[in-house]
């Protein structure tokens, strides 16, 4: 029988530490919903979506009061719309959205992903509609998700998208000025975008994926900061080794809850994605793991050693815990969801240069920044370029969710709600990169991609 | 199927008599009962076996609970695979 400690332990992890399933993420692929019209492409949608997805908010439930582990979030992703779009006549793609949305409403999930268009090497027309429809489609809709991946370490960078984008977040602002630019919340711009990542806003189901999957992402900061409150002042062997207990523990509900809910909804296994995800919650910020570790404030010298040793532990941890990893998994820092990274902008301890340097050692990348609503189109270009230039050299998936807030200044707070939290506004480069970004064309793949 | 129940709070008079009560009328047999008390707080741990259940899971989920709050003590069930999952290899 299970010791009675060990029992203890888990419930504390549930019920002190924060520690959850994140989400439950059920990919679709829609690839056998295209049509020449669009009407009848998107009552294809909408059936198949509410179809599979009927019962997943249902199973979701029953496994978080069965097994007594918070489930938060029951998702859907899609394969990127663009795919699908543009095999209609169609010139506008909100309509899709809103299909998304309705379909995401029927079956009560809190996020449906996919508005997508991968525009690594170059544009088809589909993916010149979508990228064109996703201002307005993010600030009508509530529920969908929108994603754009404009280089790989296979193609390089696709300079054009990475202009064009900047001037779709700008839009995507001003069409949601009233709530501090919300619909740019809902939209990732990537380099290397995994095509099993169970979290949003950058979920898409790929096109090498199986009909119908579940990837789970797990949780778990502050299981990992309680843990590492144990070992005050030991050495980085144990740091590493205890953080890797952690993760594997964590990991090993993932793994559970996957099979299970897969098991349930007939449905293939996917991937457990290792990321440690925070949420707002006092308690529940990846910045304070590093601050556990010794570091006065997240931000200040030794932030990206200190992010480089967590990510790696969780990863070797996690492996080992289950059978198929994916997606992200490595270490979030979203500023605005993270109470820890907020007040460390807050305090001026954490800079948006600091934040670049720390995306080249975890997952993901420049997430959830708020910058002055006067930030040009270029500049936010230019942000992109550089995250996209760290994803492609170091062979990694680097992103930007970056939110020029409509008559917002350095020092501002911008309410997002939930679990987007809330951010501080982070001060940009004044200098002007205009000219280099206006180039366009692509940046040639590194050496290092010729691997045959 | 089992499960494990888990008590923790203050030790007094009738814990065991008033959950297994419910239990009982639930069909569910206890396997195994042990109790400590760790950092000055009682904890019971109760194993219980749930393939003759006459009632569904979390309907038995929040009358324990109830329970729990009515006796003053934090009780909660839950599948013993998560407990397995995350400590056994």
């Amino acid at each position: 029988m299970i010791r009675p400690f060990e029992i203890i332990e888990t419930i504390k992890m549930i019920q002190e530490e924060n520690l959850d399933i994140r989400t439950i993420t059920m990919g679709i692929s829609l690839r056998d919903c295209c049509s020449h019209d669009g009407n009848i492409a998107r009552q294809k949608i909408y059936d198949k979506i509410t179809r599979l997805a009927a019962n997943l908010v249902k199973v979701g439930e029953d496994i978080e009061k069965e097994y007594g582990i918070p489930i938060i979030n029951k998702r859907i992703s899609v394969t990127p719309i663009s795919l699908i779009a543009e095999s209609s006549d169609e010139e506008d793609y909100v309509k899709f959205a809103q299909t998304m949305d309705k379909a995401a409403d029927a079956v009560g999930v809190n996020f449906i992903g996919g508005f997508s268009a991968l525009v690594h090497k170059g544009y088809t027309n589909g993916d010149k509609k979508l990228i064109q429809s996703i201002p307005e489609a993010l600030s009508i809709t509530k529920k969908v998700c929108s994603s754009v991946n404009l280089a790989t370490t296979k193609t390089g960078i696709n300079m054009d998208a990475v202009r064009e984008m900047g001037q779709i977040i700008k839009k995507s602002a001003h069409l949601t000025s009233d709530s501090g630019g919300l619909a740019c919340a809902k939209l990732v711009v990537f380099a290397n975008a995994p095509e099993d990542n169970p979290f949003m806003a950058g979920a898409f189901h790929g096109i090498g994926e199986p009909e119908c999957v579940i990837n789970v992402g797990v949780s778990g900061p502050g299981t990992v900061k309680c843990a590492l409150a144990k070992v005050k002042g030991a050495d980085f062997e144990t740091v590493s080794e205890t953080i890797k207990k952690t993760a594997f523990k964590i990991t090993r509900i993932g793994q559970l809850v996957a099979r299970e809910a897969s098991n349930r909804l007939g449905v293939s296994f996917g991937i457990v994605d290792l990321s440690l995800a925070p949420t707002p919650a006092i308690g529940d910020s990846v910045a304070y793991i590093l601050e556990e570790m010794g570091l006065e404030k997240c931000g200040t010298h030794g932030t990206t050693a200190a992010l480089a040793l967590l990510n790696d532990a969780v990863k070797k941890g996690g492996t080992m815990a289950s059978s198929f990893v994916g997606g992200l998994s490595g270490a979030f820092i979203p500023v605005s969801e993270d109470a820890g990274m907020i007040g460390a902008v807050v305090d001026g301890a954490l800079s948006i240069e600091k934040l670049e340097a720390m995306t080249c050692v975890c997952s993901v990348g420049l997430d959830m920044i708020v910058v002055p609503g006067d930030t040009s189109a270029e500049t936010i270009s230019a942000i992109i370029a550089d995250e996209a230039a760290i994803g492609v050299v170091n062979n990694k998936t680097t992103a930007v969710r970056i939110i020029p807030a409509p008559g917002k200044k350095v020092g501002d707070m911008v309410e997002f709600g939930g679990l987007l939290g809330s951010g501080p506004v982070m001060k940009v480069n004044q200098f002007s990169s205009k000219e280099f970004i206006d180039r366009g064309g692509r940046i040639p793949a590194p050496l290092h991609s010729l691997r045959n | 199927m089992r499960a494990i129940v888990t008590v923790i709070g203050k030790d007094k008079v009738g814990i065991i008599a008033s959950l297994s009560n419910i239990l009982a009328n639930c069909n569910v047999n206890i396997l195994d009962i042990s109790q400590t008390t760790m950092q000055d707080v009682f904890t019971m741990i109760m194993l219980v076996d749930i393939s003759g259940l006459s009632i569904s899971f979390s309907d038995l989920a929040v009358q324990l609970e109830k329970k729990g709050i009515e006796i003053g003590l934090s009780v909660s069930i839950q599948h013993e695979d998560i407990f397995n999952s995350m400590h056994q290899i």
